[in-house]
This record gives C-alpha cells, structure tokens and sequence, in this order.
C-alpha cells in the first residue's frame, strides 16, 4: 500500500510541477497576477507531495518490504538502521528521487526568501525550476520508478553496496546533490532576468547568495568524497580524475567562476552578458553531469546505471533545458546594455583572468572525459585518457590562476597604477621566492622543485593576503579594529575571501607535499617481525578473525611505535560481508594534522604470514583542511549583513516596470 | 619563456603524480630498489582492458593479475621498457596505454587546451581594450592619495570585495 | 562576427556535444578494438582438453578456414553462446576449435559432455599466457583465421545467431573461395 502511495503522490508532485512551469511564467509575460500567484503554492505542494513520496520509499526500507523491487535490490535485514536509511539513495532510481526532492526543497526556499522579490521575478525563477523538476519527475516515473513491484518477493534482500555502507558516503550525495541542485536557482534567476529583458545589478545581488551557499554544498560534497575515496578504498588514493569525479569538479569550477564573476556584475554592472552565460553553463555541467554517470556513454568506476534507454530520456532533456536556454541567451544577450568601463589593469581584468583560466580548465576537464567518446565516434581508434594527462594539464594552469589570486584583492576597481600595484606586491613577491627557493633546496627535506612551487604559490596566496588586510585596514590597528570590520557591511564577504584563499593555500600544500614525499612499502610481513617507514616502526602483531553486524572480516593489528614509544595501534581489516562476498580493504590509519600513518592488508600468505601495504603519508590531511576552509569562507561569505537589508526602493522601481515593454528598459549609452 | 614554462609545469604534473596503487605487489622480489620504482612505472602505464579506468597498478582484475606477471617476466628476462610496452601494444593496441600517446591523432589532446587558453586570453584582452574610452576624468595618482586619506577610515573603494 | 552571431556560439557548441553525446549513446566504451586483424595468427602449442599428452598448434591448422573461439566454465556469457556455437558447428561451414582459457580441465570436460561439443579440437590455456598473446581480455572472444593463417575478424562478447548469419557465414564463404 505505501509504495503505491509514494507512486501517486510522485504523480501529483509532477502535475503540480507542471502547473508551476507554466501558469506562473505565462502569468508574469501577460500580466495575470492570478496565474503570478499561483507560483509559491504549486512550490509549497510539490515539496509536500515529494516529500510523501521519499517518506514512502523510506518506509519501505526501513520495514525491510522486499516486494518493492528496488529495496529488494538494495536493501536487507541484517543492514544497520542507519544504511536502511541511506540506502535509499544507493542506486540510480533512489538517487534520482533525492535529486527530485531537493530540487523541490530549493525551489520551496527560494519562495519563501523572495518577499523582497516582485512578484513576477518570482514567478518566472519558480517556473523554470519547475520544468527542470518536471524533467526529473518524468524521469523516474516513467523510466526509473523505485516504487515497482517484484513477484514472488525474495525474503531476503540484495544488500547496499557494502561500499556504500559508510557515514561519509551516506553523507557525499545528499551534499553533491544540494550544491548541484542549488545551481539551478542561479540558472533560474539568469532564464528570468533574460526573459524578463532587465539585467542589472540588482539581479546579481539577488543571486548571489544563493549561488555562495550552494556552491558551498558542492565544495563540501566533492571534499567528503575525496576523503571517503582515500580512508575506504585502502590504498590512500584520494582523486582519481574519473568521469564520476570530474563530473562533480566540473560544476564547481564554473561555479567558482561565477561567484566572481557575480561580484563583479553586483560591482560594477559589468560582465552582465558573460555572468548569465556563466551562471547557464554551472547548470547545465550539473545536469551533464548526471547524463554522464546514468548514460553508459563512459566506462567508469563508479557510474550509477549504464543504460542507453535512460540515457536518451536524460539527453532529451538536456537538449531542452540547455538548448533552451541557450537560444534564450543567443535571443535576449544582445540586447543587455554593457556596464562599467574598465582599464586593462584593473581587479575587473583580473577578475574577467580568473574567470578565463576556470573556464578554460573546465573545458579540457571535458574535453579529456569525453576524448574516447570523441575518438571513437570519430572513428579514430580508441585511446584512454587517464589520471597523468589530468593531473599533467591541471598542475599546469593551475599556478597561474594562483598568482591572479594573490593580486586581485589588491587591485582596485576600473584602474590601478601599475608602479603603484608592483611597489604593493614587492613583499610578497620577495617572500615567496626567497621560500620557494629554500622549499626546493635540500635544506628543506629534500631537494625538490615541485614543493619549492607549491611553497611559493602558497606562500604568494598568504603574503598578498596579508598585504590585502593591512591596506583594507589602514589607519585602524590591532584586533578590535579587525573585529569590527568583520562586523560591517561587507565584512564578511572579504573575510570569508581571505579564508576560502587560505584554503586554496593549504590545499596546495596538502596536495604536493604528499604526492612528493609520501612513502610507501610492499612487505611480507610475519605475527612479531618489524619494518622501518618514514621514521616509524610497525610491528606486525597477527591477524584475528572478527564478526561485525553484517559481515566477517579478518582483523590486523599493527603497533606503531616512533623511538620506542608507541604512537599508535592500527587495525586494518579484511571484510566480506554476508550477501555480497566480495572482499572490502578497512585501512588501518593514524591521522595528525601533519601526516598519516596508513596500513592496508593485502592477502593471507599462509603460515600467519600477510602480505601488507604501510604508508606514511606527509600533510595528506590539509588537502581536505584547504575544502574545509573553502567551504568555511563561502558560508562566511553568503551571510553577509548586506545581502539581508531589504531594498525597497528596487521593489518599488521594477514593480513600475511590470507595466512597461521589458525591452524599453535601457537605452545604449 | 612562456614555452619553457609550459613544459616546464608539465613536467612538475607529470612528477606529481602520487603513487595509488590498489593491490599489494608482495608477490615480486626485485633485486634491487630501482628495479623496483621500474616495474611499479611501467604498470602505471598501462591500463587495465577489464576495469578500463584504471591502470595496472590499480586494478584487482584476474587480466591485470597475469599482465604483471607478465611484464614481471619480461623485466626479469631482461627486456628493455619500450620492448615490454611494444609486446602488449601488439596484442591489446593503443589502448593498452593509459597515457595517449603523442601522435598526429592525440596533438588535440595534449595541446588543445593551451591552445584553447591562448584563444580565451587573446579575446580576453580584444574585450578589454576594444571598449568605448571611458568619459569620466581621470585623476592623477597624487589626487587619488589625496582622495583616499580624506576617506580616511572607510574600507578603500579599491578593497571592497 | 556580426555582434548578434557570436551569442550563438554557445549553443553551436552545445549542438556539436549533444551529437556526439548521441552517438555516444550507441556505442560501447568496454568495446577494445583487436590490433591482430590481418595480422598472423600467434604462434602457440598447447596440450589439448581431453588429452593432455596430445598437442595442438597453429602450424597444424594451416590451409583452411577456421575458427577459434575462447571459452571458460566460468564465463556465463559463454553458455549463453553454446547454442549458437553448437549450431554453427552443425552447418558444416566452419571447423570451431576452441581455447579453454584459464580454466579447470574436469569441470571444462564435463560441461562439454553436458552440453554439447562443437569443437574440433580444444586448447587447455590454463594459465592464460596463449590468451594475451591473442589479445584476449574477456570471455567469449572469437576469431576467424583464413587458410594463410592471417586473423580476419575478431568478435567479442557472445555469438549471435544474427552475427553469425550477417558477418560471419557471409565471411566464411569469401575466405573459402580464396586461393588457399
């Protein structure tokens, strides 16, 4: 009965999506504030009914109702409550409800935070989100339903992934999907502003909340799974450059651009064409992105479904919603009147470099993720590009957009004097040499130009912004006078730039220093022997056998002792769960701030004896330190005061343009 | 210059590239720890055909098994590198290669994207100097001192992000 | 570029993707192409199934059509293509000889014997070192060797009774009326 309950209130979810898309938006373009009104109610019942439906499939796996075929795929009695719960979203069908739900959530929020709004921005924002909705719904109901039922009802079921049975993991998708999801509003809020013909600053200031936070999300989203990748797969990796992965840094990248770039067009008025094209092209690398890992088009390790049939539906809708969108901006853009004039040496230039370089890194992420399509299609054989030719490209570029980030805060808007600005930089350009060249000598560790690189990228990114704080706060010193910065309008927004720069500065410490100087070893080891790694020894103690809820494993223990003093005790372990047999590696790891001692079992060399892997691994932990703070910054920066002063007097302005032709709004100046 | 340093970033990517590898390798002696370093550089090379996104190095694969045994084998027999990867090219093709490799076919893959961030910075500054000269006054750099001190204790126009 | 055509650019470029995204649809990226078509079968000697004294080499099966299909008791996509094999081999057309890759010598006998010999002739591969030298990444591949004993074609995945009919009896014949 429950399922069936969730399948019909899936189906009301998509007839109120329907009613959102079109009597809002045909409401706003005649003027039909009875239609116009209808946008927050249709938004409010679609996420009821949304909501009925995910309560449904959860329901159904947490009474463990193996007549639903997809909990009988994924669910089991033995799995702990927790993963019942995530194993909702475990698979394709589940996954894509998720999608549906939150896209739902945002929709309902960017309601209910939009009384400042008029009324037919709103409308029209809440009705292009509603089509992108209906495209999901549609989706599952008619190709992915999870409320399908199976007969005869197996009495047991297939398990989730045993992978997936892991907090971090549980947590990855509903974040990735919150970020990807949140992109949509940006999108929105561009589709509105070019029909509605207005394109000014305060659309910018409208959106770029909504953008920081969720773009926040999918920082925090592609973080956690980095680190799962790295404590869960066993062998320390944490970034692998897969279609799946890249599929998720894509949108961040043009996200990031266009969080920039939104500063400027709130500035300055300027960029406005390039900042809707940016805020198009996040959306739709999220929506590209789910094709990629549904389709089948790419081999990958972890793609949710490889199914052509569904693929079709998706790239339909792609082409809908992106091809759309795109003639809309082909159509209106032009007519979108340019704003402030800048020099070439001015932070809008910087800016506009920042916003190139992401861009362009963007585009051969794509380009390398769909080169054996290409090729093949092609028929120029095929090839594979894998992780040397990603990290190749992207350790590449990277340094350049480093220094734009160093000298950006610094500059000011419309002109700087260049003496001016390189007499700003001397310090920090003195610095940063003087510590990469010591970082690349052998007095450091050991001689090494990619650590000498990283330390003066880093080094650059903190100097600068150094540089930056004491030129903001110039004639006022000490603590307080930061504190009551931060405070002011305004405040947080810079601040939470310096910690999301900070961030990137550790993350590139994090990312080199690892890659350069971690160790590793290949040992057969047996029950009392020892070896030496990275300054520490390990003593291989045995390996017992362990029962844990849902599956056997083969626990090791390995004392780590550095000088005679025990450091720590690991234990790695060997599992095989009940229903799915396949062999899982738990590493065993001691995590500091400065390195990780990681130990991993290999296989059983009869006699007691195991073959395991033992790394030391230097500053591995400031990679996901440098997200953290990232992400940290971003929320710093989406809470500031002035994002929440109500402007009335925009209200007033654009509620006297409902009357008016959209297009009459600007002449060219 | 610029050349120097493109190369010269692609050769750091191309060392930095950390050492994941996925199964335990203990079933190989070396004699020496060079020779070791060689066989872990050579399977990172080469891709697993089963799993087809990892490398040999990375990969559980019962084919990825025998083709380390295999190169294992060549190395142990004293097979040169490009030998070893020439013997499973022959059998496996191109595709045996986890790196493409650089031939007429692949130039869009190694150089598309500095060509591409060429493009984007010439129309970058096409854009930035094509535009209208702006018809506000400029003042002079004395002036903009003059200005910043008599604002005093605001954040400075030019700081605000 | 008139300043209205330039906008279009975006879409332009999302056209080209979305059509190669298409065809994407309808291909295979497990697919591996095979390097040894018209190149010279390997060469190899391995002790046959059912016999483990007797040998069986590619000098002995110079001078006609044949073909040579990789096979293993463990492989599921195999019996799926037993059928079809068995079917195949009924026709006449084309001597099958098999290679039992990586498998265990009893139990690969009594699948045989439980479900039909089409083979003329097996090789017991068992550690997998002929299945390299022919390229072999998964089972079942087949491949089609002409009377130079030049590899032809190369299928891989199971046989279908529609691959056999359109590609491989179609080939057989050219290969045949040959000079051999």
């Amino acid at each position: 009965m429950i399922p069936e309950l969730g399948h019909f209130a899936l189906i009301l979810t998509l007839c109120l999506a329907l009613v959102l898309s079109i009597f809002p938006m045909i409401g706003s373009l005649n003027n039909t504030p009875a239609w116009v009104s209808l946008a927050r109610p249709a938004a409010w019942g679609q996420f009821v009914f949304v909501a009925i439906a995910f309560a449904c499939l959860l329901s159904s796996f947490l009474n463990d109702d193996f007549s639903v075929l997809y909990v009988a795929q994924h669910g089991n009695t033995q799995l702990p409550t927790i993963y019942k719960v995530s194993a909702v979203w475990g698979a394709h069908e589940g996954s894509l409800l998720l999608w549906a739900l939150i896209l739902s959530g945002w929709t309902l929020a960017v309601a209910i935070f939009s009384r400042d709004l008029p009324e037919e921005v709103v409308a029209r924002v809440l009705s292009v989100m509603g089509i992108v909705s209906i495209g999901f719904l549609s989706f599952l109901i008619f190709t992915s339903n999870p409320f399908e039922r199976t007969f005869p009802v197996p009495l047991e079921g297939g398990d989730l992934n045993p992978l997936l049975q892991d907090l971090g993991l549980a947590i990855h998708p509903p974040m990735l999907y919150m970020g990807y999801v949140g992109l949509s509003v940006a999108f929105s809020f561009a589709i509105a502003a070019l029909v509605g013909g207005k394109l000014d600053a305060a659309w910018a200031r409208w959106s770029r909340p909504w953008t920081l936070v969720a773009w926040v999300f999918l920082t925090i989203g592609i973080t956690l799974g980095s680190w799962w990748a790295y404590y869960e797969l066993g062998w320390g990796g944490w970034w692998f450059w897969d279609p799946v992965e890249n599929a998720s840094f894509m949108p961040w990248l043009a996200g990031t651009a266009l969080i920039h770039s939104l500063a400027v067009a709130e500035k300055r008025g300027a960029f406005k064409r390039w900042t809707v094209l940016l805020a198009l092209l996040a959306f739709s690398l999220s929506l590209l992105g789910t094709f990629l890992v549904r389709s089948g088009v790419l081999t990958s390790v972890h793609s949710f479904a490889s199914d052509p049939e569904r693929g079709l539906f998706i790239l339909i809708f792609l082409c809908v919603v992106i091809g759309g969108s795109l003639a809309l901006y082909a159509w209106r853009a032009p007519d979108v009147t340019s704003g402030g004039r800048f020099d070439l040496l001015s932070r809008e230039t910087l800016l506009l470099g920042n916003n190139l370089l992401l861009v362009v890194i963007t585009a051969f992420i794509l380009l390398g993720t769909l080169a054996p399509l290409v090729y093949d299609a092609l028929g120029w054989g095929k090839i594979s590009v894998g992780f040397p030719w990603f990290n190749a490209m992207f350790v590449s570029f990277t340094p350049f957009l480093v220094v734009l980030m160093g000298i950006g805060p610094l500059t000011r808007w419309k002109h700087h004097d260049a003496g001016d600005l390189a007499r700003q930089l001397r310090i920090a350009f003195l610095v940063s040499i003087a510590g990469g060249l010591i970082a690349a000598s052998p007095l450091f560790h050991q001689a090494s130009i990619g650590a000498g690189l990283a330390v003066m990228l880093s080094l650059w990114v903190v100097t600068t912004l150094l540089a930056s704080i004491r030129l903001r706060l110039k004639h006022r010193d000490g603590l307080a006078a930061m504190g009551r910065d931060f405070l002011s309008r305004g405040g947080r927004s810079y601040y939470g730039m310096v910690v999301a720069h900070l961030g990137i500065a550790v993350f590139i410490i994090g990312v080199t220093f690892v890659s350069l100087f971690e160790v590793e070893e290949d040992i057969r080891m047996s029950p009392g022997q020892t070896a030496e790694l990275g300054g520490y020894t390990f003593r291989f103690e045995g390996v017992q056998p362990h029962q844990g809820a849902n599956y056997r494993a083969d626990r090791g223990t390995i004392r780590v002792t550095k000088d005679g003093e025990e450091v720590t005790l690991l234990h790695p372990e060997k599992r095989t769960y009940l229903v799915q047999t396949k062999p899982m590696t738990e590493a065993g790891i001691d995590g500091r701030l400065m390195r990780d001692i990681y130990v991993s079992l290999g296989e059983s060399l009869g006699r007691g004896d195991w073959s395991l892997r033992l790394y030391y691994k230097p500053f591995v932990r400031w990679i996901w330190l440098g997200g953290i703070l990232i992400a940290v910054g971003g929320l710093l920066a989406a809470s500031d005061r002035r994002y929440r002063i109500k402007v009335r007097r925009t209200v007033v302005d654009t509620a006297k343009s409902i009357r008016s032709k959209p297009l009459a709004a600007e002449s060219r100046s | 210059m610029k050349n120097f340093l493109l190369v010269f970033f692609v050769l750091v990517g191309l060392g930095a590239v950390p050492s994941h590898a996925g199964v335990t390798l203990e079933a190989f002696t070396f004699e020496t720890p060079d020779e070791e370093e060689r066989f872990k550089h050579l399977i990172e090379e080469l891709r697993c055909l089963v799993c087809q996104n990892q490398s040999l190095i990375d990969s559980d694969a019962e084919l990825a098994h025998d083709l380390r045994a295999e190169v294992y084998t060549m190395m142990q027999t004293g097979r040169p590198d490009d030998e070893i990867i020439q013997f499973l090219v022959a059998r496996y093709g191109d595709f045996v290669l986890y790196n493409p490799p650089i031939k007429p076919s692949t130039y869009l893959l190694w150089f598309g994207p500095f060509v591409l961030l060429f493009i984007a910075a010439l129309l970058l500054l096409r854009a930035v100097l094509r535009q209208k000269k702006t018809t506000a006054p400029q003042i002079s750099t004395e002036e903009r001192k003059r200005l910043d001190q008599m604002l005093g204790s605001n954040p400075a126009e030019g700081n605000e992000k | 570029m008139s300043r209205h055509l330039r906008y279009l650019v975006p879409l332009a470029i999302f056209a080209v993707l979305a059509a190669f995204l298409y065809r994407g649809l309808s291909l295979d990226p497990k697919l591996v192409p095979s390097p040894l078509i018209d190149k010279p079968v390997p060469s190899f000697s391995l002790p046959t199934l059912k016999d483990p004294e007797a040998m069986i080499s590619d000098t002995t099966l110079k001078g006609k059509v044949w073909m040579m299909n990789i096979w293993a008791t463990w492989c599921s996509a195999c019996r799926a293509e037993h059928e079809v094999l068995l079917h195949l081999a009924r026709t006449g057309k084309i001597s099958i000889y098999g290679l039992n890759y990586k498998d265990k010598r009893p139990a690969a006998i009594r699948w045989l014997q439980q479900l039909g010999d089409p083979y003329v002739a097996n090789a017991f591969d068992e550690q997998g070192r002929v299945g390299i030298d022919w390229g072999v990444y998964g089972a079942p591949e087949t491949f089609i060797v002409d009377k130079q004993g030049i590899i032809r074609y190369k299928h891989i995945g199971p046989l279908s009774i529609d691959i056999v009919n359109n590609e491989i009896l179609p080939l057989i014949l050219e290969l045949e009326s040959a000079a051999g």
